[in-house]
């Protein structure tokens, strides 16, 4: 079996974008959607700004039944259950409740861990002697496939359903893995994505670490400054992003709408070895994980038109580019274009990748290239590598046909993904 | 509170739990939370902590144990309720 896949549903629960179409259009626009948050400030963090989806009791509503609702307290699984679920409606899928199983279709939802919100407060009781009060709700909310469970259980998948977790690197590992199910003919459809929550017990860890800016918190909007000269840190994100992909047979079966194809990619570490370490990425293995992305899907680096980079804005950016321009070995001045959506969104963590690649699909059929922001002043050990007309600052229209997108996580990991332009034939 | 009353609480009680609209509404000492009102046997524990809040009594393990069907939870409500007025 070697079944081409494609992509036939997006959704998106984002800080910049709660819908699909509002998302596309934010994100045209350069819009921020990181805003200060008092919760943070009220804590003592550094860093007070943060990238949070403003969802309604009302939107939430939707999604839940009143039982599910009563209990429930994990941002990350109300993200991916709105994304998911508006993923799988969008690829023009019924949610039906047949007594039967979809056995031909199923989910890799990752995430970095779920429902810290609904641990912590089962944590108080258990420490207050109140174990038995915490009823039923809190193993499926805190278990880290809380997730793909809550969303199999709403569309009745009876194919593999799966959260893995691979940090920052998770959202495109859960794409990629789901392409492999697809591909082989183990499943004709499968719903990849992944979440992350929201707030203080989330983002905690990575303040006193120093890793997020503290510079901002009086301008939350230019807070997230990817490849600028004065990027001093992350800011932390939260939400989630889904796709549902689904072999080109199917597809065009049922005569889907086709955003684009998934040509292939490549998973790999750099093994904490060389100048790798738990937080810190061993180029060797970064420069390797994109040239076999490449080799896996059967294209040359000239041939890439835009990429979309993990790109955090820390110090690390520049070796970032560093390590694409020596995996491709393309000129300076005829380097694809490359942007980041953390300048808009801020770092979501565990559901990055899957956001940036919502974002990806998106610029791939509607033929946009979205606009860097909080970049005015490019670092220089930047544009001393590509030329700054590669970090487009407005919005581009022009159609294109192939995008890689890539995503770093602790732990010393890599993916990369290329996807391309479908062509009705 | 007799019977008919602590049945009333009961409905009230486990309404959220149970999709059979039929089956609630016809709710007496005969049911059974799992076969009539097809109620995940996960929530009953959730059922016990709403009925320890609403009638302020406290349900041990062995008492939990037995509470499956309203006419077993209707006694030990009934019990319990005893105990806490002696």
């Amino acid at each position: 079996m070697n079944n081409r896949v494609v992509i036939t549903g997006l959704g998106v629960c984002s800080p910049n974008g709660v819908t699909l179409a509002e998302f596309s259009d934010t994100i045209k626009k350069g819009l921020s959607g990181v805003s200060h948050q008092p919760d943070l400030e009220a804590l003592n963090f550094s860093c007070q700004i943060a990238g949070k989806p403003v969802l309604s009791d009302e939107r939430i509503n939707e999604y839940f039944t009143p039982l599910e609702l009563r209990n429930l307290n994990s941002t990350g699984i109300i993200y991916g259950v709105i994304a998911g679920l508006d993923a799988w409606k969008d690829a023009g899928l019924n949610i039906e409740n047949n007594d039967e199983p979809d056995w031909d279709s199923g989910t890799i939802f990752g995430t970095g861990t779920s429902g810290i919100d609904k641990f912590r407060w089962a944590i108080n009781k258990i420490d207050a002697l109140e174990i038995k009060k915490l009823g039923s709700s809190v193993v499926i909310q805190t278990m880290a496939s809380g997730v793909s469970a809550f969303i199999s259980g709403k569309l009745g998948l009876g194919n593999q359903v799966s959260t893995n977790s691979s940090a920052c690197a998770t959202g495109v590992e859960s794409i990629l893995l789901a392409y492999e199910r697809i591909k082989t003919g183990q499943a004709t459809r499968m719903l990849a994505g992944s979440t992350s929550d929201s707030g203080p017990y989330i983002w905690g860890g990575f303040d006193a670490m120093k890793v997020c800016t503290f510079k901002h918190n009086h301008e939350p909007e230019k807070g997230s400054r990817p490849m600028s000269a004065t990027a001093s840190g992350f800011v932390p994100g939260s939400g989630a992003g889904a796709l549902v992909l689904e072999s080109l047979e199917s597809a065009m079966a049922r005569k889907a709408r086709i955003y684009g194809e998934v040509l292939g990619g490549h998973i790999n570490s750099g093994g904490q070895r060389g100048l790798g370490t738990m937080t810190a990425p061993n180029p060797i293995a970064v420069q390797r994980c994109i040239k076999a992305a490449l080799q896996n899907a059967g294209i040359e680096a000239h041939e890439i038109d835009v990429i979309n980079g993990h790109l955090t804005a820390t110090t690390k950016d520049a070796l970032e580019i560093e390590n694409w321009k020596t995996a491709l070995q393309l000129p300076t001045d005829d380097f694809p274009y490359i942007n980041s959506l953390k300048s808009m969104i801020g770092h979501c963590i565990a559901a990055s990748g899957s956001i940036e690649c919502v974002a990806s699909i998106l610029e791939l059929s509607e033929g946009f290239i979205f606009p860097n922001i909080n970049c005015e002043d490019l670092n220089p050990e930047i544009t001393a590598l590509i030329d700054a007309k590669c970090i487009p600052q407005t919005v581009i229209h022009q159609p294109f046909n192939i995008l890689a997108k890539a995503s770093f996580g602790f732990g010393d990991i890599n993916a990369c993904i290329i996807f391309k332009k479908y062509t009705h034939e | 509170m007799n019977k008919e009353e602590i049945i009333e609480a009961l409905k009230t009680i486990v309404q959220p739990y149970s999709e059979e609209s039929t089956a609630l509404t016809q709710i007496d000492e005969n049911t059974d939370f799992i076969n009539d009102l097809k109620i995940n046997s996960a929530n009953l524990v959730d059922i016990v902590l709403d009925i320890e809040e609403k009638f302020n009594i406290e349900i041990d393990n062995d008492s939990m144990a037995k509470m499956l069907n309203v006419k077993a939870t209707t006694e030990i409500i009934a019990q319990k309720l005893e105990a806490h007025a002696g």
